[in-house]
């Protein structure tokens, strides 16, 4: 009986998966074509494709970008899994005064979205840090100064690498997933390891670290496209072209005047793609099992 | 919560968290502090002056000579976010209850419709730029050819709303049918079984049955539609119209595919008043914590699993 309906089903997918490929198709198919016909109704792909990527590439330095958000993402990606580990490590299997607080206090900060603290965020990074002690001191010495006026200093990064690595090293997502997968560990393996006589350093590199391979790759690799696909931050904390990241640079390509040169946008549009599908192909099996959601809960 | 605590160490665990703690104290709650300092001050950072105003950077959002303004922003954030939600979520239900048939060819189905999760926003907004653009984007290439009409997608205004709800949604397909997808996994299959066999037809089994077992996930993911639509969504916005144009009265106050979020860039860092975008910030901050909390409340409670 189900038999009846199987052609609506088969029409209903065929239109939604043209849908949604088409803007991706299309933007294939630009991205092969010679400038004349990248701007006609022409969907037949042509042979220039490598040199729209070489243009792209090279020409509106693609490269530079690319280079940037990969420098970032990787930084961001090993510096979080290593802070979240340790942190992690230490709500488990320490015992210390105020650990519900500092639990609490790392856990309230995934009500505050970056984006929320943009401006406060913004002048700290960009503004300049005191010329010297002196002037640190004349601020600092009276509290009225620090507790109800904007601070006047900052750290002085815009337009530097450390702007766009440094304020994301820290996740609450991070620290609560490797304390649950900690707390998920038989209590005897920390034990055993403790009476074997090894560091807690040891426990962490030679036991925790290897029964973690799966979560400490799954934030990788969550975290990884989130710095990758990152925009609102960078956009405004770096102004010189040499640093920016690749989604910022991408509208840097398309420029403001008419003479954008579409088929090298479509060509850089797919390249900047290609590192989140690459994880998305090599993780589809895990997708599709509902490996998301095992993850969020 | 069982101790686990089996090493003794009166200095370790603090030096295991101080890097979390001190990055955490320094881009978070620092910054949330001068936020809340910084709303009480009208500042221009062009010129560096800062003078404490009060709480009149609050008033002026709602009654001060731009309160209409922000007045339709927040109108539209509130529509936008909807729009994402309702739409974006309607779609994938649909095609995730196909997709999760027992059909010949449905793997396929399945990796052709999941795939936008790779997409970023920017990505998708530079693809749907070119795709609408008035003179040389395919579509109106085509509907050129076709019917001789060129729609100017980025200046007319609802066609500009709806260009960046269409471009938002498209990018969130994949993660929402990724996500229905793995619902429907946990699904016994022996209701909608049971249901076919008492006669219900497949539109009574869908809004019966499916809806409803799936609300929980429908609930997990109108959160985190939200907060893409209120974050996220600013590259698309960026890259597509800036936040532009200017819509038909009543809507002829600001540009009408400004966001929130949008607006607080423009302000706060295009033309550097910080006091008064610290203050609209606190205000998204505050939206925030409500939804938030909502989704602690009622996260849970929301759950139908049936009677097992």
């Amino acid at each position: 009986m189900k038999r009846r309906y199987d052609w609506v089903i088969h029409t209903v997918l065929i239109i939604g998966c043209t849908i949604i490929m088409f803007p991706i198709v299309f933007a294939l198919i630009k991205a092969t074509q010679t400038r004349a016909a990248v701007m006609t109704p022409n969907l037949i792909p042509g042979a220039e494709l490598m040199n729209n990527l070489r243009a792209v590439w090279v020409e509106a330095s693609l490269w530079k970008f690319m280079r940037n958000s990969f420098v970032v993402a990787i930084a961001v990606t090993i510096g979080k899994t290593i802070l979240s580990l340790f942190a992690g490590m230490a709500l488990v299997y320490f015992r210390f005064p105020f650990k519900r607080f500092i639990f609490g206090f790392i856990l309230l900060t995934l009500m505050m979205p970056t984006e929320v603290l943009l401006v406060p965020l913004f002048d700290l990074v960009s503004q300049q840090p005191p010329a010297s002690w002196t002037a640190f001191w004349a601020w600092f010495h009276d509290p009225r100064h620090v507790l109800l006026e904007p601070s006047p200093f900052g750290l002085g990064w815009a337009n530097t690498y450390w702007a766009i690595i440094v304020p994301f090293l820290a996740s609450a997502t991070g620290t609560f997933l490797f304390r649950q997968h900690f707390m998920a560990i038989p209590q005897s393996l920390a034990d055993a390891a403790r009476i074997d006589g090894a560091t807690p350093l040891q426990f962490l590199t030679r036991i925790l670290v290897p029964m973690s391979v799966n979560t400490i790759g799954a934030l990788a690799v969550i975290q990884f496209v989130y710095v990758w696909d990152q925009y609102l931050w960078p956009k405004v904390i770096i102004r010189r072209e040499d640093f920016q990241v690749v989604q910022v640079g991408l509208n840097l390509i398309i420029g403001t005047g008419e003479g954008t040169q579409w088929g090298y946008v479509m060509a850089g549009a797919l390249l900047t793609l290609i590192p989140p599908l690459l994880v998305f192909i090599l993780l589809q099996e895990q997708f599709m099992r509902g490996f998301a959601l095992s993850e969020s809960k | 919560m069982k101790d686990r605590a089996v090493f003794q160490s009166r200095y370790l665990p603090w030096v295991l968290l101080l890097p979390s703690l001190l990055i955490l104290s320094i881009f978070i709650y620092f910054p949330a502090i001068q936020a809340f300092i910084l709303s009480f001050y009208k500042s221009n950072l062009r010129l560096g002056t800062r003078r404490f105003i009060g709480f009149e950077n609050f008033t002026n959002l709602f009654t001060g000579p731009f309160s209409q303004a922000y007045k339709q922003i927040m109108l539209q954030s509130f529509l936008f976010s909807l729009c994402v939600v309702v739409i974006g979520l309607s779609i994938s239900l649909v095609l995730a209850t196909f997709a999760s048939q027992k059909i010949p060819g449905a793997r396929i189905y399945r990796l052709f419709l999941i795939w936008p999760f790779a997409l970023s926003p920017a990505v998708a907004a530079t693809i749907f730029a070119f795709l609408f653009n008035p003179e040389v984007g395919g579509v109106n290439l085509f509907l050129n050819e076709l019917f001789g009409i060129k729609p100017r997608w980025l200046d007319t205004p609802w066609l500009a709303f709806m260009l960046v709800v269409s471009a938002a949604v498209w990018k969130n397909l994949g993660y929402n049918i990724v996500f229905y997808l793995a619902a429907f996994q946990n699904i016994p299959k022996e209701y909608d079984e049971a249901a076919a066999i008492d006669g219900a037809g497949p539109l009574q089994r869908f809004f019966r049955i499916t809806v409803p077992m799936l609300s929980s996930m429908t609930f997990f993911l109108v959160f985190t539609n939200l907060t893409f639509s209120f974050f996220d969504a600013f590259g698309i916005i960026d890259i597509l119209t800036r936040g532009g144009p200017i819509g038909y009265p009543p809507f002829d106050n600001a540009g009408v595919s400004s966001i929130m979020m949008y607006r607080v860039f423009q302000e706060g860092i295009e033309q550097g008043k910080s006091g008064f975008a610290a203050a609209f910030s606190l205000f998204i901050l505050f939206i925030i914590m409500i939804i938030t909390i909502l989704q602690f409340r009622y996260g849970s409670r929301s759950v139908q699993y049936g009677d097992n």
